[in-house]
């Protein structure tokens, strides 16, 4: 299931403003990889671009590729839609849909996805899902009630819990804890520990104990100065990155000697 | 630290001039709506009220007051459900069109065309509707009541004119168009990105994206737009008094010569030669057309509110 991502020479646009330049890595499967950087640097339109949400913004388009084992993302003869329902992905904000209850919003995807699951089969999806983002024993007495009635870190873990009841094969997450409490977050951590088993994880993050205590390999984001692309300045193993890093500024980053 | 008991004077809260224009101009605007409000139910029911009171053989059709406004009430709302069931859809259709599917810079230009519509006086729909519209549509009523005549719709005699219920509904549907395209069109555009983007990220096509995200979080904005239209295609007059052959009844039939009239219609045509009691009973029926429009906005914000806890206001 879990898919391996190469990017080569990777230009991130939007409309004539160059956002992201020259990105090359490789993401291995079945690991977490994490991505940091200072705020504005390309972090979330790099993600984005992953499971080609980058051109939903008006203007917006990418030079370069990206292939999913194998399979060039931006082939011509490749839809987006397919692609957007095998890579998943988790908000900055939370967003679940306010208009469904929660039980509609864990099953939303899958149903799109057009399996006809009887209904036993969709309760025992939602409870599983719901359990895995830690969320089941808060909102199991009341899955009819509208997911906007969640607090923010309980909508956020709505979010993750609809996007793998999908099962998904890469999972994308943009600064999923921003809003949770630590134990919340810690919780999503074990959850993604025990996901990467199964899928490939990238999460961006402003946490660096987080990308220290779950993720193999890290990126570093970077602006060369203001009005410039972000630029991927390192990618390493994490354990690398965070003892004795390649590069001086990812270095300072870290240990918070930035700016 | 102080050693009197009384506690400090409070500093009165400081109320700004602008503050206290908008709102008292705001509480002034809100009486005087309901003031005027007032003033026309009065007014109708007093000047409603011999009608009522009359003996039924001194009215016109000589049945009493109700009699006299049943068929007029059955050919007001027949008219403007059938206005309603056209523009509806196609309003929506529109508005997710121009918002969604149009490139930018051809959407405003689109928006604006359609609300053009909305422009045209009442009384050219009239003359549209009588002196295209009705013989367009001659051959199709001929054709509906050869093939679908079983239907109690389309029973016919077919008109010759095409004067009929359905023209008449047509008219009034391009008229209620551009109203319900207009505010289905602004609470389009405000579905929340975040949403949208969320129901992309799942794998919803574009479609997918508008049943999730854009329909359920507009859906109080089509039926508002839709209960101003049906506003509007109530109290239409000038183009139902021309484009409709109107002979009095209760008939489903949608393609025939021999029509109810609508209640705002029949105002129109029977006022001018009217005195005394039938001033009176016609006043009545306009007395019904308020009841009803109320009725339906009253019904509108009902269906609004229900459920408006998912509604994705907030
Ligand atoms: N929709 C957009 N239209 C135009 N420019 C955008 C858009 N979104 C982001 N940008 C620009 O692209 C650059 C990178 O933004 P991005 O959101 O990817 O940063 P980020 O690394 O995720 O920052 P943060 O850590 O604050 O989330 C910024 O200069 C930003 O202003
Ligand atoms: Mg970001």
């Amino acid at each position: 299931m879990a898919k391996r991502i190469d990017v080569s020479d990777l230009d991130i646009y939007y409309g004539n403003f160059k956002a992201v330049e020259g990105v090359n890595i490789s993401i291995e499967p079945r690991s977490i990889t994490a991505l940091i950087g200072p705020s504005g640097c390309g972090k979330s339109t790099f993600l984005r671009s992953l499971n080609r949400m980058h051109e939903v913004v008006p203007g917006a388009r990418i030079e370069g590729k990206v292939v999913i084992d194998g399979q060039d993302l931006y082939g011509s003869d490749v839809d987006p839609v397919d692609v957007r329902r095998q890579i998943g992905m988790v908000f900055q904000r939370p967003n679940p849909f306010p208009t469904m209850s929660i039980y509609d919003n864990v099953v939303a995807g899958v149903r799109l996805n057009s399996t006809k699951l009887k209904r036993a089969a969709l309760d025992e999806l939602v409870e599983r899902s719901l359990r895995a983002a830690n969320l089941w024993t808060e909102v199991k007495d009341r899955l009819d009630r509208p997911g906007a009635g969640l607090s923010g870190g309980q909508q956020q873990r709505l979010c993750i819990a609809r996007a793998i009841a999908v099962e998904p094969e890469v999972l994308l997450m943009d600064e999923p804890c921003s809003a949770l409490d630590p134990i919340s977050t810690l919780a999503i951590e074990d959850l993604m520990t025990q996901l990467k088993e199964r899928f490939t994880i990238v999460i961006v993050t402003h946490n660096m104990q987080q990308a220290a205590r779950v993720s193999e390999f890290t990126g570093f984001f970077n602006l060369a100065g203001v009005g410039q692309p972000g630029r991927l300045v390192e990618f390493n193993p994490t354990e690398k990155i965070f003892s004795n890093p390649d590069q001086k500024s990812t270095e300072d980053y870290i240990s918070g000697r930035f700016g | 630290m102080t050693t009197t008991s009384a506690p400090p004077p409070q500093p009165e809260p400081k109320r700004r001039v602008g503050d206290r224009v908008f709102a008292g101009s705001a509480k002034g605007a809100g009486i005087l709506i309901l003031v005027v409000l007032a003033g026309v139910a009065v007014f109708l029911v007093t000047e409603a009220w011999p009608a009522f009171t009359a003996s039924p053989a001194d009215l016109a059709g000589g049945e009493g007051v109700l009699s006299y406004v049943a068929p007029l009430v059955f050919g007001t709302l027949l008219a403007a459900v059938i206005a309603l069931l056209i523009a509806t859809p196609l309003a929506v259709a529109i508005a997710l069109f121009i918002t969604y599917y149009v490139p930018r810079r051809l959407a405003a230009g689109l928006g604006y065309v359609v609300d053009l519509l909305a422009a045209i006086p009442s009384i050219v729909y009239g003359f549209w509707g009588i002196a295209a519209l009705a013989p367009a549509l001659v051959p199709f009523y001929g054709w509906a009541e050869r093939n679908l005549g079983f239907i109690p719709f389309f029973a016919g005699p077919a008109s010759a004119t095409g004067r009929t219920m359905l023209t008449a509904g047509l008219v009034l549907a391009v008229m209620i168009l551009p109203i319900i395209s207009a505010i289905s069109r602004e609470v389009f555009s405000q579905a929340p990105l975040l949403h949208r983007e969320a129901a992309l990220a799942l794998g919803a096509t574009r479609w997918e994206m508008i049943t999730m995200a854009v329909l359920p979080y507009g859906k109080s904005g089509i039926i508002g737009g839709a209960m101003l239209g049906l506003g509007r295609a109530l109290g239409e007059t000038l183009a139902i008094a021309l484009v409709l052959s109107i002979s009095g009844g209760i008939s489903f039939n949608l393609i025939s010569n021999t029509n109810p009239g609508t209640i705002a219609a029949n105002i129109a045509l029977q006022f001018p030669e009217s005195t005394g009691l039938d001033v009176n009973t016609l006043i009545a029926s306009g007395l019904v057309l308020f009841v009803i429009t109320l009725a339906v906005n009253m019904l509108a914000r009902w269906v609004v509110n229900r459920r408006a806890d998912f509604s994705g206001a907030n």
